[in-house]
């Protein structure tokens, strides 16, 4: 739909409608950007030269991800993010193909394969199957919205997912806990009820309870144990050595790249236990200052979800803020070992070229949707 | 297009703050992980990234009273590998095989050994170690190490003692004065990351090592020289099994040489002599600890006749007898229906006391032990402070073993009195005379004077009190008159040294079992008689063929002292 008609036939009814893009967010995602690049390099540049023979190897493949990131996320700012809802379901469909494609066709590391090659550019299906489901939930719902006031349908809906969850979870658990996550929030907030919900995540959690003391001796209770006790454990070491990297830093931290912990000790330091580094480089300030600028993104997230000018763009930005929020606190939760250990990235500051591309490019989307925000209502 | 609905906006907002709250609480979790866990974290991530390598002090040196130098350290190197640092193994394993003259497979063998660090070699010396270095080689560590070093080898060797592999003292003052010539050994602290390679921007925290203190002894290194080499002639000349020397200062106890032949090589003390390569490692052990053995202070012997000096100070002290007091010797005299026989057996005929003590006359002896009386002979044992240890400053002095005077009848009482029946080490024998001719203070024997730093700074003094004491001046001065005599005109005679005074006091003495035909000849001499500043004692255990001490150990400390008194400085006087 015309964006211009839009604007001019409701002009009366609303006092302001702002026709720019919401350019606090976007500085606040460049900043934490550039923050995330520098501690990618500092962390990185060991193992880099180690494998690779040249420090900023990791960082060139990050910055280039992200430069391509900008590119969509230019497109998606220019583009109506209306656009989006007819090709939801299409995206959906493709997404949970792809994920399926990379258990047969992926290229493994770390056990499990999580790549699709194309010519020389790697793959990660799974990052692209979190903003599918986002886009297809928010379209679902904001087509038949009354619908979701009945659990029946609140339930199909959750359920449509279980397929792209299946794909996902096979080789990749804790992206599709992620998924699962978002779809979760997503519907939660389009039902009135609360309680369905409540007894839902009561019942997981028992479930969950359950599926790991039901299994004494394997290798779900040897998490739980390394969780409680790191230090009994050999396969607690990478917690382990996360959390000297954490007991290291003290106020203010050993300096940007002063980092011990990164050389080696903290295994692919890069990647999921990122924050470590930040809290022995940056210290207890630094550290904070990060989980602020995270809860900062959060509350402009909110602010575009509250104001945006329709319920597709409102669930867009519900789920990027849902999708944000779950893989921050996952992440810090896991690397100051307050749950066990899941691999989950940093958004914005791990490395990971798909994720970091796929990132930038949702928050064109937010930024799209930013665009129409009603200030007051 | 619908807008959201109430409570989807209420919703989301419950949801977001959700978010926050969690991000909130886990800024607390962060800062209770930073602040009260860092003092449990920090250090463990410190002890993960950080090597120690210890730094060896250097220990202390031991020098003599002119400033020779008795024990040392020389720069050794130990040679050896980090496997993941090297690059050109065959370039490795021709150097090292090349330089260390080791055969090319067992150099390889390690080399090619997948380990974090492999010793190849040590106690290499310095210059292979220099050479091996400029070959400049990726993964070969070459590390600077002391090995305790001593110049003249198996001088003093029993006195001295050596070190073991962790710079510690075995034996002797190297064992006693361990603590004093240690030092502290120091650390290098360097960062390294999860490989164990050093990060050489962060730099080192290096704890440099205080070296020990320098120990300076009363030893002269011309007298051991000296005695020593006559010491093994006269082993040689009567094939004795062993020969004693301790050359001392009468006035204040410093010892000048304890000789202990045979003495072994201190550089290395472990090997044996050829014929015990057959033993087993426990009868090894066993002889090794034989070598090592001091017997100057941790074995007993029979004194015989030089015993007789003890006696007469005593009777002397209880004024039992004077000098001119006239006796009878018929060869033997009778003690409880037990005939005890003179060495001469024909008798000395009629003599006055001078000349019992000169002609050595066992019956003269005798009585004046019988005099005394088992209790006032041991109060005089006593007071000359001889039943004890000396207190010298070496590890593992033997006390004396005197019968228990209830035990004592009269029978025992006239053995004692000539000096058998009862064994005291030569220290303690050498320390008695000592304290009775030097005008009858008791003097403590030691060896060890001073501490000083490299810099040669003074750190400890070791001071040695007089222990009290033994006879009065007058008698000490009798004493000295009669052991002149002796050596001028008795027993002795073949003491005597061209110009100087000399008294000293000969024996004999049947080891036991009696009759075995083994004997012990010893001769303990000072000079100058008048104002005693040096004494040595000369024990030869089991010489073959003539086996008098007045016949064969008065003569090496006549030649000892023939050479030492000019060198202390002492005129000559006739």
């Amino acid at each position: 739909m015309a964006e211009e008609a839009n604007t001019s036939t409701k002009k009366r009814k609303r006092a302001k409608t702002i026709k720019y893009i919401d350019y606090t967010l976007l500085l606040m995602i460049i900043c934490l950007l550039g923050f995330g690049l520098v501690m990618l390099y500092s962390t990185s540049a060991y193992n880099a030269t180690l494998k690779m023979n040249d420090s900023a190897y990791y960082l060139k493949k990050q910055a280039g991800a992200a430069c391509l990131g900008f590119i969509l996320m230019y497109i998606c700012i220019k583009m109506d993010y209306h656009i989006f809802m007819k090709f939801a379901g299409i995206g959906y469909i493709v997404a949970a193909v792809l994920c399926l494609a990379v258990n047969f066709v992926g290229t493994s590391s770390h056990g499990s394969s999580r790549w699709l090659y194309i010519g020389p550019v790697s793959f990660q299906p799974s990052e692209l199957a979190k903003i599918a489901v986002i886009l297809y939930i928010a379209a679902v719902i904001s087509k038949r919205p009354k619908a979701m006031r009945q659990l029946k349908y609140n339930i199909r809906l959750f359920a449509s997912i279980l397929p792209i969850f299946l794909v996902v979870a096979y080789n990749n658990l804790s992206t599709a806990i992620i998924i699962a996550g978002i779809a979760f929030i997503m519907i939660f907030v389009s039902s009135p009820k609360y309680a369905p919900f409540v007894l839902m995540v009561i019942g997981l959690a028992l479930v969950a309870a359950l599926f790991v003391l039901g299994a004494k001796g394997s290798y779900r209770m040897e998490r739980i144990q390394i969780w409680l006790n790191p230090e009994d454990y050999d396969s607690g070491y990478q917690t382990l050595q996360g959390l000297y990297a954490i007991g290291s830093g003290g106020l203010f931290g050993k300096g940007l790249g002063e980092s011990i912990q990164k050389l080696g000790f903290v295994p692919e330091a890069q990647n999921d236990m990122i924050f470590s580094i930040i809290c022995e480089e940056l210290g207890l300030f630094g550290a904070i200052c990060v989980i602020l600028m995270y809860i900062l993104l959060l509350w402009r997230f909110l602010l575009i979800a509250t104001k945006a000018k329709d319920m597709f763009g409102s669930y867009l930005v519900i789920g990027i803020m849902a999708h944000i929020a779950l893989q921050v606190i996952l992440n810090i939760a896991v690397v100051t070992n307050t749950i066990p250990n899941t691999g989950i990235t940093l958004p914005f500051i791990s490395y990971g070229g798909t994720s970091i591309m796929i990132l930038i490019a949702e928050m064109g989307v937010a930024l799209s949707v930013s665009k129409d925000m009603q200030v007051d209502v | 297009m619908e807008r959201l609905r109430i409570y989807t906006y209420r919703k989301t907002k419950m949801i977001g703050y959700l978010f926050i709250l969690a991000l909130l609480f886990l800024c607390f979790r962060v800062g209770y992980l930073m602040i009260f866990r860092a003092s449990h974290y920090a250090p463990r991530a410190v002890e993960v990234e950080q090597r120690e390598r210890d730094i060896k002090a250097a220990r202390g040196r031991i020098i003599d009273r002119n400033g020779t130098i008795l024990a040392s350290n020389k720069t050794v190197c130990t040679i050896s590998v980090i496997h993941s640092q090297i690059e050109d193994e065959d370039a490795v394993i021709d150097c090292l095989s090349k330089e260390l003259e080791s055969d090319r497979g067992e150099i390889a063998k390690k080399v090619t050994k997948v380990s974090s660090i492999e010793k190849i070699k040590s106690n290499v010396s310095k210059e292979v170690g220099d050479r091996i270095r400029s070959y400049e080689l990726a993964g070969v560590k070459v590390d600077d190490d002391y090995k305790r070093y001593y110049p003249y080898d198996s001088l003093q060797s029993k006195v001295l003692g050596f070190t073991g592999g962790d710079n510690q003292g075995i034996i002797g003052l190297e064992s006693r004065y361990d603590s004093y010539l240690q030092g502290q050994d120091g650390k290098i602290l360097t960062f390294t990351d999860a490989k164990g390679i050093e990060i050489k921007e962060l730099g080192e925290v290096r704890m440099e090592p205080e070296a020990g203190d320098d120990l300076y002894v009363s030893l002269d290194y011309n007298i051991c020289e000296y005695a020593t080499q006559l010491a093994y002639q006269t082993m040689l000349n009567h094939q004795a099994s062993a020969v004693e020397m301790i050359v001392m200062n009468p006035q204040n106890g410093e010892i000048y040489a304890m000789v202990n032949v045979p003495e072994f090589s201190l550089s290395d003390p472990f090997t044996l002599p050829q014929e015990y390569e057959s033993l087993s490692e426990e009868e090894k052990s066993e002889k090794r600890n034989e070598m090592w053995r001091n017997t100057c202070i941790s074995d007993t012997y029979e004194p015989g006749s030089t015993f007789k000096i003890i006696t007469t100070a005593a009777a002397l002290e209880a004024d039992v007898v004077s000098l001119d007091e006239q006796f009878h010797c018929n060869g033997s005299i009778t003690v409880e229906d037990t005939r005890i026989r003179c060495h001469k057996t024909t008798g000395h005929g009629s003599e006055d006391f001078t000349h019992a003590i000169m002609n050595s006359c066992n019956p003269v002896f005798i009585q004046l032990g019988l005099r005394l009386g088992a209790e006032r002979f041991f109060d005089y044992f006593e007071q000359f402070q001889m039943l004890g240890k000396t207190g010298v400053d070496l590890p593992g002095e033997a006390g004396t073993i005197m019968h228990k005077l209830e035990n004592v009848g009269p029978v025992e009482l006239a053995t004692i009195s000539f000096g058998q029946s009862f064994q005291l080490t030569p220290i303690q024998m050498a320390t008695t005379v000592s304290s009775l001719i030097n005008g009858g203070t008791r003097i403590t024997p030691h060896i060890a004077v001073e501490t000083r730093n490299r810099m040669g700074e003074k750190v400890h003094t070791f001071s040695y009190e007089d222990q009290g004491r033994t006879v009065s001046e007058e008698t000490s001065e009798t004493l000295r008159y009669l052991l002149y005599q002796v050596v001028a005109e008795g027993t002795g005679k073949n003491g005597q040294v061209e110009g100087y005074s000399v008294g000293g006091k000969t024996a004999t003495s049947q080891m036991l079992p009696r009759g075995s035909g083994k004997y012990i000849a010893s001769f303990i001499g000072f000079a100058p008689a008048e104002d005693p500043q040096v004494l040595a004692i000369v024990i030869i255990h089991e010489p073959q063929g003539i086996y008098y001490g007045g016949t064969i150990a008065a003569p090496v400390v006549s030649q000892l002292f023939e050479n030492i008194l000019p060198y202390l400085g002492i005129e000559q006087q006739k």
